[in-house]
């Protein structure tokens, strides 16, 4: 099993985490209904200590192993210095203002892409969205440090790109809109029928 | 008892009869809840703004730099107005009740109060007359970029954060004076063997001798429990204190010397190695702090309602050490988009140990849940309601974290409202403050002398209201992350419209379930009882429920 964007993986986790938060409330609320019927209520499982103690463990450190070899851009991620770049995009950010070497960013599918940015003042993210919204990536953009993104699309699509961090009230105009929007900042080709987004 | 009588002297309750520490605990209390209407008022704000154009609110809150000092100050009044001075109320008093001796000095209680709330006052007005919004992450050289803000709410904003955190280092130093006084039950015992009860090691050792089939090391361990977690919690508190005074120091230097015409370099400071200092201090409220004193009051609170001894108490006591060790540990799960930052760091910081606090959030789940099991059939009182509240608040908060704090899920859903409100509103809102409101509900007999509340179906709707609202909102608003709507970011076009629309309806259920809360107890103490909370005590008596020769 392997995710192959953060749609399919956001729509997993979307219903994963709605049974488990269904599951926790009707527990504790059937837990609470037994606890005050006036006969003593009979357990109905037993939960061994040590039993509970591993299904933690085994829940908090799973979820790591799964999702390191489901989500393919975990290793992609460790390994970012070890792996050649089919393309390269110098992106500078400055006094709320991008500095992007072109729009659109062209990229090809399934080639790893590296986005080298990097800020001349203050804290801001780069982050790349859907038409629809959604977060394709992102990171966060340090000042005085390189902040280097590599990222593997698999499906064709144009993207959107804006600060996902706060930089102060200087990204907004006096209505409210986003300065740092930068609409179709990224478009991946060549993924032949897959379409719909990374 | 007509409604006007209601409101003028409440039901029973006799400000007179109150002891110095009954007031001071009091006091901080009732700033306590007037913070949290602010703070729920300025969170149904922001709510209403990110409507867009159904937003019914005047246009001026959805500028900017008005919407962003709203959010600056949010947090502000919330962590340090509203919760800090209700764990620290609520902690001056069972102190020196569970230890069985007096508070160390009330004259420092009522610093404590009057400084988090005159800090608290302070920064909300450098945000409300001077825009001021650098966030409560302070990331640098945000805070001190004059270009953006003015001098003069910087300087503002940050002497009110260092009077909270001077507020805070004044409560701790009471606590640590309380409990190792050599006092009352206390009167033999010497510090090492204090200190070795406060940080959970009888407990470590009694389970270890247990295991090597040795007599127990401590039959009878010197501090209690709940005086234990809240040990142990506030050597987080100092802690966290010390990193918010250095920064908010740097910031103040910076702009003090911009301010002068000498701007200073602000890249002469890493922003990347101040973001780890400062997450590493912050941290300590959010994973240290908060639960630490949470798993504290969960097993005071089921001790008292079940009225028997805590199940697996030495693993309980052991675990608030484990608690401690991690809470130092965990801050780089807040640093997985920073790309710079070693991977090492993000593996087992930020992973790893961070996912050994769902080991010691369940732990404290399981013995809380047990414990009320073996004492069952049991009473549905207002204080078991909260408490299974706040136990459903930590279960579905803590989860929500862990799955974020991996370097695959945070790569999509950082800085986005799945972290704001799956997690730290529905851990504070539901989880925190519903244990909250059930220990006020425990407490309450104690420190108003029995004062009879006004109204148990006030107290019900309050319950309902403020337990839906603070789920819905969390999951909706939540839900919204998953769709990529980012947390500290103007919507005004009716982005997430459906969502937003929701968290807002049920955001606004808080808002009504707080102003029912208080109307209940304004009914039940009375604007006269109210006043007088805040009038010298006439007896002196810092300690509850000691024979006078033992005071």
């Amino acid at each position: 099993m392997t995710f192959q964007n953060s749609i399919e993986l956001l729509k997993f986790h979307s219903v994963a985490y709605s049974i488990y938060a269904l599951m926790i409330i009707s527990i504790v609320a059937w837990f609470g209904y037994n606890l005050a019927k006036k006969e003593k209520a009979k357990s109905i499982i037993r939960i061994p200590f040590y039993g509970y103690i591993a299904f933690l463990v085994i829940g908090g450190v799973g979820h790591h192993i799964f999702t390191y070899n489901t989500i393919p851009w975990v290793q992609e991620d460790m390994m970012k210095d070890q792996i050649k770049p089919d393309k390269v995009f110098h992106i500078q950010i400055k006094d709320h203002k991008w500095i992007l070497p072109k729009t659109p960013m062209v990229v090809n599918c399934g080639k790893p892409t590296l986005f080298d940015v990097t800020s001349g003042d203050l804290m801001y993210g780069f982050g790349l969205f859907r038409q629809d919204g959604t977060i394709v990536t992102q990171m966060q953009v340090d000042p005085g440090h390189e902040n280097k993104l590599m990222w593997t699309f698999n499906f064709d699509g144009t993207f959107n790109l804006t600060s996902t961090e706060y930089s102060g009230p200087a990204q907004y105009d006096e209505k409210g809109n986003d300065l740092l929007f930068v609409k179709n900042a990224v478009k991946v080709v060549g993924c032949e029928n897959k379409k719909g987004g990374n | 008892m007509s409604f006007a009588d209601n409101l003028i002297n409440g039901t029973n309750f006799d400000h007179t009869k109150l002891n110095a520490l009954q007031k001071v605990a009091l006091r901080g209390v009732v700033m306590s809840f007037l913070f949290f209407g602010l703070l729920a008022i300025e969170g149904l704000i922001m709510r209403l703004v990110k409507l867009g154009p159904t937003n019914p609110l005047p246009d001026m809150f959805s500028h900017a730099p008005h919407f962003f000092a709203i959010m600056t100050a949010h947090p502000i009044v919330g962590i340090f107005g509203s919760t800090y001075q209700l764990v620290f109320s609520a902690f001056i008093f069972l102190v020196p009740f569970l230890a069985k001796k007096p508070l160390y000095s009330v004259k420092l209680a009522n610093a404590t109060w009057l400084l988090i709330t005159i800090g608290t006052a302070l920064a909300w007005i450098a945000c409300f007359l001077w825009h001021y919004a650098p966030l409560y992450t302070l990331y640098w050289p945000l805070p001190a970029d004059l270009k953006q803000f003015e001098a003069i709410g910087g300087i503002v904003f940050i002497v009110g954060a260092a009077l909270i955190m001077i507020g805070t280092l004044c409560f701790i130093y009471n606590i640590y004076a309380t409990i190792f006084a050599r006092v009352g039950v206390h009167k033999n015992k010497t510090t090492k063997e204090l200190l070795i009860s406060g940080f959970g090691i009888d407990g470590l050792l009694n389970l270890w001798h247990k295991i090597t089939g040795k007599p127990p090391y401590s039959k009878e361990p010197a501090l209690s429990l709940p005086v234990v977690a809240i040990f142990r919690g506030t050597v987080d508190t100092f802690l966290d204190a010390l990193v918010i005074l250095s920064a908010g120091i740097l910031v103040l230097i910076y702009i003090v010397f911009s301010a002068a015409g000498h701007s200073l370099d602000v890249s002469a400071i890493d922003a990347l190695l101040y973001k780890n200092y400062f997450w590493w201090g912050l941290d300590l409220v959010a994973d240290g702090l908060v639960l630490i004193y949470v798993a504290g009051s969960w097993y005071l609170l089921a001790s008292i309602i079940t009225g028997q001894r805590l199940f697996m108490e030495n693993v309980a006591r052991a675990a608030l050490m484990l608690e401690l060790i991690v809470s130092w540990m965990v801050w780089s799960h807040h640093l997985l988009a920073d790309q710079p930052q070693p991977e090492m760091m993000k593996l087992i910081s930020g992973e790893m140990v961070t996912a050994f606090e769902l080991l010691t959030q369940g732990l404290a789940l399981f013995i809380t849940l047990v414990t009320l099991w073996k004492a069952r059939p049991l009473k549905m009182t207002m204080e078991l309601k909260y408490l299974l509240g706040g136990l459903i608040g930590f279960g579905l908060a803590v989860p929500a974290a862990i799955i974020q704090a991996d370097m695959g899920m945070n790569r999509i859903l950082h800085n986005t409202t799945w972290i704001s409100f799956a997690h730290f509103h529905m851990a504070l809102i539901v989880g925190l403050y519903m244990t909250l409101y059930s220990a006020v509900y425990v407490l309450w007999p104690l420190v108003t002398n029995g004062t009879k509340m006004y109204s148990s179906k006030l107290s019900n709707a309050h319950f309902w209201l403020y337990f839906i609202g603070g789920v819905g909102m969390g999951a909706f608003v939540g839900m919204a992350g998953l769709q990529g709507a980012l947390r500290r970011h103007l919507y005004v076009h009716g982005e997430f419209h459906t969502l937003f629309t929701l968290g807002a309806i049920f955001g606004s259920m808080i808002v009504i379930a707080w102003a029912l809360f208080l109307y209940n107890i304004v009914m039940s103490v009375g604007i006269k009882g109210l006043i007088g909370i805040f009038l010298p005590a006439q007896d002196k008596t810092a300690s509850y429920g000691l024979e006078p020769e033992e005071a």
